[in-house]
């Protein structure tokens, strides 16, 4: 089937979409944008998250139909002119090791900065509840989210 | 596969009755993780996503009628003050994004017996409205479940709403699990003092093959706050009571041993939970009394 969604600002469309495929993969292999990262395929480690209609979501949990006509942020809309507060803090703060989930916890931070400017330590840990991190055990992620919110 | 996606609850309904095995699809976080892992390979989904009339909830004649397609996170943002005790329980589901995503009705359909929406709803004694082409039906949610994720759904049917009337009393929500976020219950026990009827609402998660109420416990303690005559003098709540209720709560369970706990752990967890939940509803009972004089 084919779907038509606005993908970071820009009308897309993809053919020969599979019925029972995950957003995730049509960014991925049929959009060209392999920002959003598959580690999991099942909810549990948030490097997918993409915003759908301006909300978090695991992209690997929504089926690409579902995003017809809709409108999805994925870490390539983040940038403008220059990188967004969130990437620059991430990026001084040492918080990207393999950077596998730095995609997944950039959206998640930049929602939750959205929302709340200034969070506490407890509820950055909830907001970040849903993204893992294999190598760097989350101190520098924490700097960087409470550096990102010191800057914006 | 076929992809549809109806726009009107009359068309979602059509479309079942001509797929019944078409599966319905709203947050998608039970049924991608099962197409992501080959585990189901269903001729065809049925995205709700569409359907306006899933979408909302309302206030209606005292009774709130959730839409089946209400995300967690609305639950937590605007049933707070109306359904405290499953704003509780949505509010320990998965993480941000899968609240974003998830619903209650998803939660029925997928009619796990680790649902965390459905020991709140048991004990708000909720309902679920049911549709088909055939007709509209309601189901109370302690008739819902049949055996592990199994429900009386028959083929062609969809939910459309959870239909329940806020308890007159406070509601706690309870749930045990290895961290604080991201888990599926160890077990869960859900509260509710409904002191316009002088009854109590229980329900349990996640220690027998379906959500299911405790109710020789919950008429147990309703019966024994009666005779004391503590629905309308608002005393304390006997300690031993308390106790005696966490022991009949466990007693209507029927956990197992599997990777996420021991039975044993479970029965003990469950009197734990029940016994606070129902001592910290009664001292906000209390407390309704002396704001309100
Ligand atoms: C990482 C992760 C963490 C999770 N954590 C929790 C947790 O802490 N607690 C918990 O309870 N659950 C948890 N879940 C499970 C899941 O999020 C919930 O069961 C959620 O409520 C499902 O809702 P959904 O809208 O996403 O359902 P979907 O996946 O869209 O559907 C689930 C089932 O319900 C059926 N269905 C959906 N809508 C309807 C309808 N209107 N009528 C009839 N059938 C319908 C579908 O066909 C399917 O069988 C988790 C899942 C993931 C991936
Ligand atoms: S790949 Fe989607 S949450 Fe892990
Ligand atoms: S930097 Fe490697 S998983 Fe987080």
């Amino acid at each position: 089937m084919r779907i038509e969604l606005t993908v970071n600002g820009v009308a897309r469309e993809a053919d020969d979409v599979w019925e029972g495929e995950s957003l995730l993969y049509a960014l991925r292999e049929r959009l060209g944008l392999p920002g959003s990262k598959n580690a999991c395929e099942q909810g549990e480690c948030g490097s997918c998250t993409v915003y759908l209609d301006g909300a978090p979501v695991c992209a690997c949990l929504v089926a690409a139909g579902q995003a017809q006509g809709r409108e999805v942020t994925t870490v390539e809309g983040l940038a403008g002119d220059g990188l967004d507060p969130v990437q620059q803090a991430f990026v001084e703060k040492g918080a990207v090791q393999c950077g596998f989930c730095t995609p997944g916890f950039l959206m998640s931070t930049k929602d939750l900065l959205d929302r709340d400017p200034a969070p506490s330590d407890p509820e950055i840990r909830e907001a970040l509840a849903g993204n893992l991190c294999r190598c760097t055990g989350y101190e520098k992620i924490l700097d960087a989210v409470r550096t990102a919110a010191a800057n914006r | 596969m076929d992809f549809l996606a109806p726009t009107s609850w009359a068309e979602a309904l059509e479309c079942k009755a001509a797929h019944p095995d078409a599966v319905a699809i709203a947050g998608g976080t039970d049924v991608m993780v099962e197409l992501n892992f080959d585990h189901r390979r269903p001729p065809a989904l049925l995205d709700l996503n569409r359907v306006p009339e899933l979408a909302d909830w309302a206030l209606d004649d005292g009774r709130v009628r959730l839409g089946a397609g209400v995300p967690y996170v609305r639950v937590i943002s605007e049933l707070g003050h109306l359904l405290p005790g499953l704003a509780m329980a949505a509010r320990t589901v998965g993480s941000p994004q899968i609240r974003n995503r998830g619903t209650v009705g998803g939660n029925l359909g997928a009619a796990s017996p680790a649902g965390d929406s459905h020991p709140a709803l048991l004990a708000a004694f909720a309902s679920v409205e049911i549709g088909s082409v055939r007709g509209t039906r309601e189901v109370p949610v302690a008739e819902f479940f049949t055996g592990v994720k199994r429900s009386v759904l028959e083929p062609d049917e969809l939910i459309s709403a959870v239909l329940v009337t806020p308890p007159s009393g406070p509601q706690q929500f309870s749930k045990i699990g290895t961290r604080n976020a991201m888990v599926i219950a160890v077990s869960a026990f859900g509260f509710a003092l409904h002191p316009d009827t002088r009854t109590v609402g229980t329900g349990i998660g996640s220690a027998a093959p379906t959500p299911r109420p405790a109710p020789e416990a919950a008429a147990f303690l309703a019966g024994e706050l009666e005779a004391a005559g503590l629905w309308s003098s608002r005393g304390a709540l006997p300690a031993t009571l308390a106790t005696e209720f966490g022991r009949r709560v466990r007693d209507a369970a029927a956990p197992i041993d599997d990777v996420r706990g021991s039975a044993a752990y479970r029965s003990h967890a469950l009197s734990v939970m029940a016994r606070r939940t129902a001592t910290w509803a009664w001292d906000a009972y209390r407390d309704e009394n002396r704001s309100a004089a």
